[in-house]
């Protein structure tokens, strides 16, 4: 099977002292014979007005720019944990390939089990486990940088990021995607758009999952429409089972639609 | 003071997987605060004290501050971080209707037009993730040499 399997060493936090020796206790004098007691000690105030993020932004910029140069159109798939993410995968691989050349890179704490099941499709699967960063939960912009050194980009139209199961931060790093997909299930509260609603900000589309249970469960799937559109006016949602595929052409024909515009911007 | 005793404690009493859904994305942006932080102070200034740390977080970010504090506390041990305060300063959530141009706070997860229940809004402010400045204080050694 085509699996790449990365080790990325922690970032220790030492190694982020390139700038000047900073690990020297705070209060270790001068090595000089000055006279202690004449020395005034000055408090002043630094301006640095600089986003935190600002080097993953950056990575992200080029990240973009290459993917954009290659004709790659990245798609951000995000969700809870257990929501149907790499069923969904499965299934929509099956669908777009072999006429849409795809990849996938896959995030997860530990295992590859999901890299597992998607390389089944085909096509080349980049399995990243996070445990290395002290289990980090999500992706940033530098990981899938080299992650995406594994793949031949030039062969390669649709490059799909699952990220880690986690409503909460893969919103808050661009990676350089073109578009966020986030995916609900109808096992999960109809309230989880309006409990996260920075994900459902930042995300274009929305996948409701698992519609073949909804005979068995009190769910009310018309409210968590309502949500996803409170926080995201306009929000295309899609609703689909991963299990019977129920739903899934308007899926597929609307990510076909995606990948095409950008990779054959001249076609019509 | 940095109790470090106190965050050992923590680790060890704590099961690894509880501590990986502790350490979430802001042991990353402690780092980055840190690296930007000791990157803006002046290389010929020695034995360097940074009291206060000035941040504006956005209420539509994913950083819980306490988390970050935290955070901040385990990558600031034994460096002139680590008597540092975490000041920061949360910004609301202001939109701005597309249609009839009226601006509002959001506190409610609703991201629709207070007045003409327009979906075309965008947001002003509340994003923020950014260190607006650092104090620091140190010992003023040229005028030291002065009096020697």
């Amino acid at each position: 099977m085509r699996i790449h399997k990365m080790l990325i060493s922690m970032y220790k936090t030492r190694q982020y002292y390139h700038h000047k020796d900073l690990h020297k206790s705070p209060h270790s004098r001068p090595k000089s014979g000055v006279a202690s007691g004449a020395k005034k000690i000055i408090a002043r105030e630094i301006k640095v007005v600089r986003k935190v993020l600002d080097v993953n932004n950056t990575i992200a910029q080029q990240n973009r720019k290459l993917f954009s140069e290659k004709g790659v159109f990245v798609l951000n798939v995000m969700s809870s944990p257990g929501s149907g993410k790499t069923a969904i995968l499965e299934k929509t691989l099956s669908h777009v390939m072999p006429a849409i050349k795809s990849a996938v890179i896959v995030g997860d704490i530990c295992t590859s089990n999901d890299a597992d099941r998607l390389a089944v499709s085909g096509a080349p699967v980049v399995q990243v486990n996070t445990d290395a960063f002290g289990g980090d939960c999500h992706l940033a912009a530098h990981v899938i940088k080299t992650a995406a050194g594994n793949f031949d980009l030039d062969d390669i139209d649709l490059l799909i990021v699952e990220n880690l199961g986690n409503l909460v931060c893969p919103a808050e790093f661009d990676i350089g995607e073109d578009f966020r997909v986030v995916i609900l299930s109808v096992t999960e509260g109809e309230d989880k758009p309006v409990k996260y609603p920075l994900m459902f900000r930042v995300c274009d589309a929305a996948l409701l999952n698992k519609i073949d249970l909804l005979p068995h469960l009190d769910y009310d799937r018309k409210e968590t429409v309502n949500n996803i559109l409170q926080v995201h006016p306009g929000m295309p949602v899609f609703e689909i089972s991963a299990k019977t595929e129920e739903g899934f052409d308007p899926w597929v024909d609307w990510l076909k639609s995606r990948v095409s515009q950008k990779i054959n911007p001249n076609v019509a | 003071m940095c109790d470090i005793e106190a965050i050992d404690r923590y680790f060890k009493e704590q099961k690894p997987e509880r501590l990986q859904k502790f350490i979430m994305h802001e042991m990353g942006i402690a780092m980055q605060i840190v690296e930007i932080a000791s990157a803006s102070i002046p290389a010929d200034i020695e034995d360097v004290r940074v009291e206060r740390i000035n941040l504006k977080v956005g209420k539509l970010t994913a950083v819980v501050p306490e988390s970050l504090r935290f955070c901040f506390q385990i990558v600031a041990q034994d460096t002139p971080f680590c008597n540092a305060d975490l000041n920061i300063e949360e910004i609301p959530i202001i939109a701005k209707c597309n249609d009839c141009n009226i601006e509002w706070t959001i506190s409610e997860p609703v991201f629709r037009c207070q007045e003409c229940n327009s979906g075309s809004v965008e947001i002003i402010s509340g994003r923020e993730l950014d260190i607006n400045s650092i104090e620091i204080a140190y010992e003023d050694t040229q005028d030291a040499d002065k009096h020697v």
